[in-house]
């Protein structure tokens, strides 16, 4: 095997991967959104609400199409770089895709009703598309995670030197750890989709204060926002502990912790907490924390990457989270929304930070989980594609996502110009008016 | 029924649909960028029309069939993904270019010239993407996909760029541009637009008829196993008679103008020449060195993959049944639908 070869592969799957994952993530929040924004304008009648919930429909569209054509991408992906690990493996955790499939219809069936539907269906049908879209967003990630889950902690067959044996499906479906790394996953595709729509309502407030569509924005991303961040360092911290038990080496490379130590010390950009990590990963302050030298030097993931990529996600959640709290006490003392300028900068500086950490947090996983495909199982080197020359498919791609990207992040930059004070009236109705 | 052929009928029956959903709407596509005459606008805008609410589902079933595929025969799937790399890499190009730019088309509000450039980049894929879909189809069927144990050992190229492949590539593609033509017989709202795509439909079934004459002329050197099939078995020979009826049958419909009825017989037809193209192919899922069995994952998989497709046919078939009915074109006089503003 070419060792260029591996690489770009590597590569073309982790850029395929963290591109769809921003558009899947989206796909899955912002259905919530638009359906809370649709209850709240059924609930008072108001005519801004109705337009919210009719942008974050659009948005919806658009992040599901590239999201969809992306995750067709994957799909064959999986095939096209990795053969032998799906030729293997494809049985063992095939389940899951199915249903993840069977997810993703619906949601594409729903959402063509939603969005094409809202002058042929009745007012509750409609609201009924929008919550299933909303569903089978969720179920979608669920499905999706518990292959990755396999992968981190494979279960449910015997490996031979032939491949598995005895297989069981519905065991390698729920590998353990499961409901961790999905509860997880989901929160962090609502807290990124909900920051994010804060940080641009802010955006907006600093600019054009008062501006009350922004404000109405602002009180339906905030909630979802607050309480995602407050929520997801605790199961953030469930899920650190599993992998304390169930993959030591990437616990040991998250830390950077060479030494076995009984009390080890947690180590936050340059600061060592004492003992703080044997609590953090064993709920005990003299736990013994295996330590990297523990291991085969062959096994150990990139330790620099995984520890960089990890002390990114708690540092980016740490701060969404202190906010988040602030926030909270503010509307518990204001009985309000912040509104003030201050907490508008924080809001908007906070925006990206979901998704910093969404993607932070995939790289720990994948690169955690380096050398192998699946944990202990197989290596990534021998499930690798023998087609040669893999150089340009992957420059081809990138070029591709680029692309993607810029057309995606000015759409919906115009659909948001179009909300902005005074700019109303010369947006241009989207739709029909321009499908020809 | 063995669980192994269970599920290759499924495998076979998305591909049916697959070709009967994706299909037309690849079809669409290319009458997008074939618009032409008086009514060039709103032939764009009737094709943008229908299939603006159903063009995810509709590709959904291309989804659905490789994660069978690979479920359920990963090692047949293996051996494709090595073998048709080149191909379905473009394939995948052209998926992603055309469903992008058909939303990009929808939301994009710089004006029409912005517009254009989405419409063509749709437009383009369209033809691409079927070309290739049925190029990869050629090179299964034809046999010269090799594998020797778990390694495909023809190369990347000579299987999918034959002759054979290329005929069954533009197969594909009319039959495709045929449906489309058919299917946007009956969503036209005024009798001008029907007559165009009657005079497409038209235009298309020749050139499906010609594409398939070619396809079988060339089989006989090109993909011999498959013509055995065809002179051989009895069951693929009444398949084939009843493809060649429902095509008349389609064609003479279309000329008396009974259009409900012929997108029916044309829907027939495509169909039966996908199952035509699975039958002629058993018991190979890659002619000639896998055989469905030999593919098969464990049956205890095969069971349990049967039961979670069964469980999730009972939420999606209600709820496609209900999308096609939401979306059913409406009888004349009535406005057109409008999307969201």
């Amino acid at each position: 095997m070419h060792m260029t070869d591996l690489l770009y592969a590597r590569a073309q799957m982790g850029l395929s991967l963290g591109f769809h994952i921003v558009f899947a993530a989206a796909g899955v929040a912002l259905p919530v959104l638009m359906v809370l924004s649709d209850w709240k304008a059924r609930r008072t009648g108001d005519a801004d609400y109705v337009k919210l919930s009719q942008k974050l429909a659009k948005g919806t569209a658009i992040l599901f199409a590239v999201g969809a054509v992306s995750g067709t991408m994957l799909s064959f992906e999986l095939g096209l770089l990795w053969p032998e690990f799906m030729g293997r493996y494809g049985e063992v955790i095939g389940l899951p895709f199915s249903l993840e499939g069977v997810a993703f219809f619906t949601e594409a069936i729903f959402l063509g009703i939603y969005l094409y539907g809202r002058e042929r269906v009745s007012p509750n049908l409609h609201l009924f598309s929008g919550v299933m879209v909303a569903l089978s967003g969720a179920a979608s990630a669920f499905f999706v995670t518990l292959v990755n889950v396999f992968m981190n902690d494979p279960s449910g067959f015997v490996a031979t030197a032939e491949g598995p044996t005895n297989i069981e499906p519905l065991v390698a479906m729920f590998s353990p750890g499961w409901p961790y790394q999905t509860a997880h996953v989901l929160l962090s595709c609502y807290q990124a989709s909900a920051f994010a729509m804060a940080g641009i309502h802010a955006f907006v407030l600093l600019r054009h204060p008062g501006a009350a569509f922004h404000r109405k924005a602002l009180s339906v991303a905030l909630p979802l926002a607050c309480v995602t961040a407050l929520l997801q360092p605790l199961v953030g911290d469930v899920s650190a502990k599993h992998v304390a038990k169930a993959q030591p080496v990437k616990l040991a490379a998250m830390e950077g912790h060479f030494e076995t130590a009984r009390g080890a010390p947690l180590r936050l950009g340059g600061v060592e907490v004492p003992k703080a990590l044997s609590i953090l990963a064993f709920g005990d302050p003299d736990a013994e924390v295996k330590g990297l030298n523990e291991f085969p030097r062959d096994t150990w993931p990139p330790v620099a990457k995984v520890h960089v990529a990890f002390q990114v996600m708690v540092g980016t959640g740490s701060l969404m989270a202190l906010l988040a709290l602030v926030t909270l006490v503010y509307r518990w003392r204001k009985k309000a929304w912040p509104s003030g300028r201050k907490m508008m900068r924080a809001w908007l500086v906070s925006g990206p930070l979901g998704w910093v950490a969404l993607e932070a947090g995939w790289l720990v996983t994948e690169w955690g989980r380096q050398p192998w495909i699946v944990r202990g199982v197989m290596r990534t080197a021998e499930a690798v594609t023998p087609v040669p020359h893999l150089a340009a498919p992957f420059w081809t791609f990138t070029a591709v996502y680029l692309f993607l990207g810029a057309v995606v992040v000015s759409l919906l930059l115009s659909q948001v110009a179009g909300t902005l004070p005074g700019r109303e009236e010369k947006h241009v109705e989207g739709g029909e008016a321009h499908a020809h | 029924m063995p669980t192994d052929i269970l599920l290759g009928f499924l495998l076979a029956g998305t591909f049916v649909l697959y070709a009967l959903f994706g299909g037309a709407d690849f079809g669409g596509g290319v009458w997008d960028l074939l618009a032409f005459g008086p009514r060039k606008a709103e032939q764009r805008a009737l094709i943008a029309r229908a299939m603006g609410p159903v063009w995810e589902v509709n590709h959904v079933w291309l989804i659905v069939g490789l994660v069978l595929l690979f479920a359920g025969f990963p090692r047949a799937f293996a051996a494709l993904s090595v073998a048709l790399h080149v191909p379905l890499t473009l394939l995948l190009l052209g998926i992603v270019f055309r469903g992008a730019a058909f939303t990009f088309r929808t939301y994009d509000t710089r004006g029409d010239a912005a517009q254009r450039r989405w419409g063509l980049v749709f437009s383009a894929a369209s033809v691409v993407a079927p070309l290739l879909l049925g190029m990869c189809v050629g090179a299964v069927v034809s046999g010269s996909i090799r594998v020797e144990g778990r390694v495909v050992v023809s190369g990347f190229f000579a299987s999918w760029l034959s002759p054979f492949a290329w005929a069954v590539g533009v197969l594909a593609l009319s039959l495709f541009a045929f449906l489309a033509a058919v299917y946007l017989t009956h969503e036209s709202s005024t009798p001008g637009l029907r007559e165009d795509f009657r005079a497409r439909a038209l235009g298309a079934g020749v050139a499906v008829f010609v594409a398939a004459a070619l396809v079988l002329v060339l089989a006989r050197e090109g993909a011999p196993r498959v013509w055995d099939g065809l002179s051989r078995s009895p069951f693929a020979l009444a398949l084939h008679a009843a493809t060649g009826v429902s095509a008349v049958t389609a064609f003479a419909l279309l000329w008396t103008r009974r259009f409900a009825w012929a997108r029916l017989a044309a829907a027939l037809q495509a169909g039966l020449i996908v199952l035509g193209w699975a039958a002629s192919q058993y018991p190979y899922l890659v002619v000639p060195d896998i055989t469905l069995r030999a593919a098969a994952a464990s049956p205890g998989t095969l069971k349990l993959l049967l039961i979670a497709i069964g469980a999730g046919a009972l939420i999606v078939i209600p709820s496609v049944v209900l999308l096609f009915r939401v979306f059913r074109p409406r009888p004349q006089g009535m406005s057109a639908p409008h999307l969201p503003g």
